[in-house]
């Protein structure tokens, strides 16, 4: 059987540096933007500050990568669930363009909002 | 004639619309969709899986508080609002019940996929999980400082 070449390797080290950097990281962003701020545990930055940390060289870069492994780390994972988990390694292609298609889009846009806030 | 030829022609005329190749019919089962759903380590394995849902949806969000940020302090204050809203709190509830699962089942996947070695020896898998995990922590505390500290 010829052994068919794949970019598997490509997809599955977004998928691996996704799923790092969204560990380390998601988890405290949920956490304090979503529920301690909201539920008034502690007072939501000012606008000023915010903006100025979000505008911070590193902070871009890590607001950046953050987003966009995040979204690669969904798009090999969830392809894979569809074709295992609910059998629908039939419309592979389809998944593919889908799952990597928005991963990507949603970096190009990330990178506007990082970049050009 | 001969057996194979008698195969070749089989396949080749329409007798059998179903035919697929090295997939004898007689002998394939099929999977019902909901196979995990009997066993707690496969009902675990597709949770885990499904959390991917959950990360790419805070990453929208992440996305949505930039485009605020971008837009003035009148879109940066409506956003604040519509956080303190109870869908939002439950909303965000919920992804962060399953990132935090990601998190967990990413650090114990981790000496599966990285070899750390110490001089000669390999460092031991628990070793990098409590380092992951206790990286985890600094990290987390770090940006919980610069957001709100």
């Amino acid at each position: 059987m010829a052994t068919k070449k794949t970019n598997d390797p490509f997809w599955w080290t977004l998928f691996g540096a996704g799923g790092t950097i969204s560990a380390f990281f998601i988890p405290v962003h949920v956490l304090i933007m979503g529920i301690v701020i909201p539920l008034g545990w502690a007072t939501a930055p000012d606008y000023e500050s915010l903006l100025e940390l979000a505008q911070h060289p590193v902070s871009r870069l890590y607001l950046f990568a953050l987003i966009s492994l995040s979204l690669f780390h969904w798009a090999h994972r969830f392809r894979y669930t569809l074709y295992d988990g609910l059998q629908l390694k039939h419309l592979e292609l389809f998944i593919f363009t889908f799952c990597y298609g928005t991963a990507i889009a949603g970096t190009v846009i990330a990178a506007f909002l990082a970049f050009g806030l | 004639m001969s057996d194979s030829a008698y195969i070749t022609s089989d396949i080749k005329s329409n007798r059998n619309p179903h035919y697929e190749r090295f997939r004898p019919r007689m002998y394939s089962t099929r999977m019902p969709i909901f196979w995990w759903v009997r066993k707690r380590p496969y009902v675990t394995f597709i949770l885990r899986e499904l959390t991917s849902i959950f990360v790419m949806a805070y990453a929208v969000i992440l996305m949505i508080i930039l485009g605020a940020l971008g837009r003035g302090p009148e879109a940066y204050e409506a956003l604040l609002a519509f956080f303190q809203t109870p869908f939002s709190i439950g909303l965000h509830v919920v992804i962060f019940v399953f990132v935090i699962f990601h998190s967990i089942t990413w650090f114990k996947l981790a000496p599966t996929a990285t070899v750390i070695k110490v001089g000669k020896k390999r460092l031991p898998g628990i070793a990098l999980v409590a380092g992951n995990i206790a990286l985890w922590i600094v990290l987390s505390a770090a940006i919980a400082w610069l957001l709100i500290g």
